[in-house]
């Protein structure tokens, strides 16, 4: 299975990872030998085999449903790139039309 | 020239018994970290004023009479761990000017039981590495050899302990990110059991593999901490609620007979050293001295557990990391119309090329026609590799093995060649698809460079493990502090 270049460029799109044209080519070579390895994983007949989910038995974890206190907004604010009053401040997200 | 701190063991009987003050240890360590953390690289923030006041503040709960195993103690914590206040950045440009607004559970805990938290720790960006050159803002030497790495992820809390600049730090262990690096720098390295220790306030790596562990100079002082970090916690609901046992009482007998220690070949890899091989020989044959008796076993489908890692951690890390966005915290990228677009600038520009590696391989492993063959056969193999485990756990107590198949290679030897650094956790990455504890404890140096014994126990057995290393530590010595070596005879 060869990586190709288009498909480097949809999964960066699938991550929103802008890579330039070096990074794209490095990316190339570099998953394509990662993949060569992980590839082994192949070799192994797991058709009888369950997937695991988590190494601990795990039950639902629950919690009374009950209001607790919760960080000042201007603490929370603080580390925001932008912010407008009590808000997060973003790019536009949809266009005009 | 500044002296390096000693145990923590050492540290609390001094304290408890008013021979020392936190103050004049905490002093110490600073000294220590001015003198030599500018070579070292262990530090990427230290907070001395907040330091010394913590200090202060835990000699007057000494005075009262107050006792706890970490009281008075200089301790630093690798920096993907949140410290409300004091900038968290791990290792990333993506949080370089990160100051979160609470606590992680185990910071909580150590700030409460009164351990002095001197800084932040260096490490590769969000724990992704294995030689710590993954640091958007510098490497760390490791202190036996300023040429080699101390290993990765946790470089800067392995290096910090070696160097004698923290009594002990805390690290995070996702494919062996405490132990190898404990290997390469000669101190003590605990990986727990998965929801030994909360992972609230951990910056999550692979959620299904993530622990935070110690790391220090001797299996007494991990007792320790462990201590004080092991334990449930409502806000991570992975963690466990089981007791927590006591870890310190368990090391008081030093005999191993009748303890049944498995040797598993898997873990002996062609490209391993032959003085790490030897060095291992060597500290099994003492295990065996020491009265317990050594068992061949077999783990078949470790040699899978690189490839399967190498799908699950990426696969979660690119969900993990999707929400660095620039949007609630950290860098956002200047350019860029549409919030598409300042998303993909500002992740193209904050993250590093392992991150981005990792990211662009976990999605692809994720995505559309190939997540069968690759997550879901990886999760498959995953079981195997924890029956594996299972099964040679039925007829052994212990498993013991070499950490890494080389001592710590050369700054720069590997950062060219992903596959080749991936290599070097052949022999931790296994336990952590298990979900088992495991403790390194330095056995001998190799050209003058350390080697750590690997053992591996059954979940929750993390004080079996801890009584083990501390025989094999007591009847062969510590390895020494690098350039005060102890002579072995």
């Amino acid at each position: 299975m060869q990586l190709t270049r288009e498909t480097v460029q949809h999964v960066a799109m699938l991550c929103r990872l802008a890579l330039t044209a070096e990074e794209e080519q490095q990316m190339l070579h570099q998953l394509s030998s990662i993949l060569e390895h992980v590839n082994r994983l192949a070799e192994v007949d797991t058709s009888a085999v369950s997937p695991t989910a988590s190494v601990l038995d795990l039950y639902n974890v629950e919690r009374p449903d009950a209001a607790e206190p919760s960080l000042p907004v201007d603490a929370v604010l603080a580390n925001a790139p932008d912010r407008s009053g009590n808000l997060f401040r973003v790019r536009a997200i949809l266009d005009e039309e | 020239m500044a002296t390096p701190l000693p145990t923590l063991t050492e540290c609390r009987q001094m304290l408890d018994t008013g021979k020392t003050s936190s103050l004049e240890l905490t002093t110490q360590a600073l000294e220590c970290i001015a003198e030599l953390d500018s070579t070292i690289g262990a530090f990427l923030t230290i907070i001395r004023d907040q330091a010394l006041a913590a200090a202060r503040a835990a000699d007057a709960r000494l005075v009262a009479g107050e006792r706890t195993p970490v009281l008075g103690i200089p301790m630093a914590l690798k920096d993907v761990l949140i410290t409300k206040g004091i900038t968290t950045t791990a290792g990333s440009k993506m949080l370089m000017n990160y100051v979160p607004p609470f606590n992680s559970t185990v910071a909580e805990r150590l700030e409460r039981a009164g351990a002095v938290l001197l800084g932040k720790l260096n490490c590769d960006e969000f724990a992704m590495g294995s030689s710590n050159e993954n640091s958007a803002f510098k490497p760390v030497h490791n202190p036996w050899d300023h040429t080699r790495v101390p290993g990765g992820s946790s470089g800067g809390s392995a290096a910090a302990v070696a160097a004698g600049e923290a009594v002990f730090t805390l690290g995070s262990d996702t494919g062996g990110s405490i132990r190898q690096p404990a290997s390469f720098c000669g101190v003590v390295g605990m990986k727990p059991t998965y929801g030994r220790v909360s992972r609230f306030g951990l910056i999550a790596f692979a959620s299904s593999l993530d622990q935070v562990g110690p790391l220090t100079r001797t299996c007494a002082d991990a007792a320790r901490v462990m201590s004080v970090i092991a334990g449930g916690d409502p806000r991570d609901s992975t963690s466990s609620s089981r007791e927590v046992p006591d870890y310190v009482g368990a090391l008081k007998s030093t005999h191993l007979d009748g303890i049944r220690v498995g040797i598993p070949k898997e873990f002996f890899v062609s490209g391993m050293e032959p003085g790490v091989q030897a060095a291992i020989q060597d500290a099994l044959c003492e295990l065996e001295r020491l009265g317990a008796t050594l068992h061949d076993v077999s783990l078949p489908y470790a040699p899978y557990a690189l490839p399967a890692y190498y799908i699950i951690a990426p696969a979660e890390a690119s969900a993990n990391l999707a929400r660095f966005d620039g949007v609630k915290y950290g860098y956002r990228a200047a350019e860029g119309d549409a919030m598409w677009d300042v998303y993909a600038a500002t992740r193209g520009q904050g993250f590093g090329s392992e991150v981005k590696r990792r990211i662009m391989l976990g999605t692809y492993a994720l995505s559309a026609g190939y997540y069968d063959a690759y997550y879901l056969q990886a999760q498959k193999v995953r079981t195997l590799i924890r029956k594996d485990y299972e099964d040679a756990l039925q007829t052994v107590d212990v498993l013991a093995a070499p950490t890494a198949p080389t001592t710590a290679f050369r700054l720069g030897e590997k950062s060219g060649d992903p596959v080749a650094m991936y290599f070097s956790d052949v022999c931790t990455i296994p336990l952590n698809l298990a979900g088992l504890p495991g403790l390194v404890v330095p056995c001998a140096l190799v050209d003058h460079l350390p080697v750590g014994l690997q053992l591996m126990g059954r979940a929750w057995g993390e004080a079996e493990l801890l009584r083990i290393g501390h025989a094999l530590e007591q009847s062969s010595g510590a390895i020494g502090l690098p350039g005060r070596q102890i002579q072995r005879g």
